[in-house]
């Protein structure tokens, strides 16, 4: 079967957890011709081929959703024993984290080692962290594939992923280096927009469904 | 680095784009749809949309306008208009909104401001603050359009809503809006100085050289215009130009070519020199004869 055809019935959802601005993450699917769907059903997590967590909202209130909505163990399943591929959007990556400090502490997700912490403010560095920076990608996993170096992405965030160094993928400088992009496995997952950040975003998107049709 | 943004601000009545002068008198321009197609593709790096009449017809966001407007926007999407309860919120987020902005909800009901980063992060929430200059006798935030007076100081306003868990000022002047005279730069200035997150300057853009003075004169994390983007051909596209040609760092696309444009002082395009222009219509013609 061409790759085209056999892209077109890919089962890939978005998960609803009632606080994503899941709409332009389809809407950038979309565009690249994949239809994804968005859904807070444990029935499509376990059947879907690609995962995606996108994200806009506090950290503690979006594990609770996950976790009244009982998404919390098909997601784990799903991904780190069958190896479904993620791709975790900027909350999205942050809730991958084993624990966040944003309002209380909270437990993550946990899938990979590190903790969510709030962007160190100083005399040039407002928080929350909004707008277009330089990312400079440390490792060129199949997520920078044809991506020009030192690519502008669009971020919004107040708080960071501090992330074993081994799976970090690409930085952005903010007063201190913060992580942009990780990497273990079948889990993806970036911190700035993708679905807001024009060409090179839906070019990341474009990588993510190639690997996952090639999957 | 983190680079200066530039936004247009589409500003909305009811369904309709409008020009806005003075918050007084309207231009109608067309559909909010075709607008953020053509930003998006001319590399705005934000968009915000706002329906001005909204809050005072008593509208709810109109959700099917903000679903078809971000089906193609792939930049960040601010809406505002109508918005004063939480369900408002998750509504236009999810019909493909990034970010909120709110004006009356938050000058009604301060906590509002919190609740809503309670949900939805601090990143989420941008607070639209409308002033005006009173001579003599600094400054006054006003509500409703602009029609009334709160008596507020708008440093000490901004100042409430950064604690409350604002995420962004969004700061309009009434006497610049239309007036095409530039931002007001000091009130731009003791805001940004005033507050630890960022601010977005709004009201009197009239020539490309007043976004470079908000950037680095107001020290505005972001410059915003609504009026000048119309009308005039490749404006975003102009106005970064002109932006990069002052030094200030900004997001270039690969995608548009951003040098061969010449600007007198104000900051206003030029025409291409004789010479040159007779050049690209050999060029075209030899194309053409083919």
């Amino acid at each position: 079967m061409p790759k085209s055809v056999q892209a077109q019935n890919l089962k890939i959802v978005i998960i609803d957890y009632k606080m994503g601005n899941l709409n332009s993450v389809k809407n950038a699917l979309g565009f690249l011709g994949y239809r994804a769907e968005i859904s807070d059903r444990r029935e499509d997590v376990i059947s879907a081929d690609a995962l995606v967590l996108p994200g806009v909202g506090a950290f503690g209130v979006a594990m609770r959703n996950l976790q009244l909505q009982g998404l919390i163990e098909p997601l784990g399943r799903k991904v780190q024993e069958e190896k479904t591929p993620f791709l975790g959007i900027c909350l999205g990556m942050q809730l991958i984290a084993e624990r966040s400090e944003e309002k209380g502490m909270h437990e993550g997700l946990g899938w990979i080692p590190g903790h969510v912490r709030r962007i160190k403010e100083d005399a040039s560095i407002r928080v929350p962290h909004i707008g277009w920076n330089n990312t400079g990608i440390l490792t060129k996993t199949p997520l920078f594939e044809n991506i020009e170096d030192n690519p502008e992405f669009y971020y919004v965030h107040s708080y960071h992923f501090d992330c074993d160094a081994e799976f970090v993928a690409a930085c952005c400088l903010y007063g201190s280096p913060l992580v942009a992009a990780v990497q273990r496995g079948n889990i993806h997952a970036v911190q700035f927009h993708p679905e807001k950040s024009q060409h090179n975003g839906l070019r990341v998107l474009r990588n993510f469904m190639n690997l996952v049709s090639a999957n | 680095m983190l680079k200066k943004r530039l936004i247009s601000a589409l500003l909305l009545q009811d369904e309709l784009l409008v020009q806005s002068f003075g918050f007084e008198r309207y231009l109608p321009i067309g559909k909010a749809k075709i607008a953020v197609e053509f930003m998006t593709n001319w590399d705005i790096d934000e968009i915000l949309l706002v329906d001005m009449t909204a809050t005072r017809e008593g509208r709810k966001p109109n959700l099917d306008l903000i679903s078809g407007v971000s089906a193609r926007c792939f930049v960040a999407l601010t809406v505002g208009g109508g918005i004063s309860e939480i369900a408002d919120i998750q509504g236009v987020i999810r019909a493909g909104a990034d970010k909120v902005c709110i004006n009356k909800a938050a000058l009604a009901n301060p906590e509002f401001i919190t609740s809503a980063a309670e949900v939805f992060g601090t990143q989420c929430v941008v607070v639209s603050i409308d002033v005006k200059r009173h001579t003599p006798g600094g400054y006054e935030v006003f509500s409703d359009s602009g029609t009334t007076g709160t008596g507020l100081d708008p440093v000490a306003w901004a100042r409430r809503c950064e604690e409350l868990g604002a995420g962004e000022i969004l700061l309009n002047s009434i006497d610049r809006d239309g007036s095409r005279e530039g931002y007001d730069l000091e009130l731009v200035r003791v805001v940004s100085a005033g507050v630890r997150i960022p601010v977005i300057a709004l009201g009197g853009v009239g020539t490309m050289k007043h976004f470079a003075d908000g950037a680095k004169l107001g020290n505005a994390s972001a410059v915003a215009a609504g009026n000048i983007f119309h009308h005039i051909e490749h404006s975003t596209i102009v106005a970064k130009s002109f932006l990069k040609k002052s030094g200030i760092d900004i997001r270039l696309s690969t995608a548009a070519k951003y040098t061969g444009f010449v600007f007198d002082d104000a900051g206003r395009i030029l025409k291409k020199p004789d010479e040159e222009l007779e050049q690209i219509w050999l060029t075209r013609s030899r194309l053409e004869a083919i």
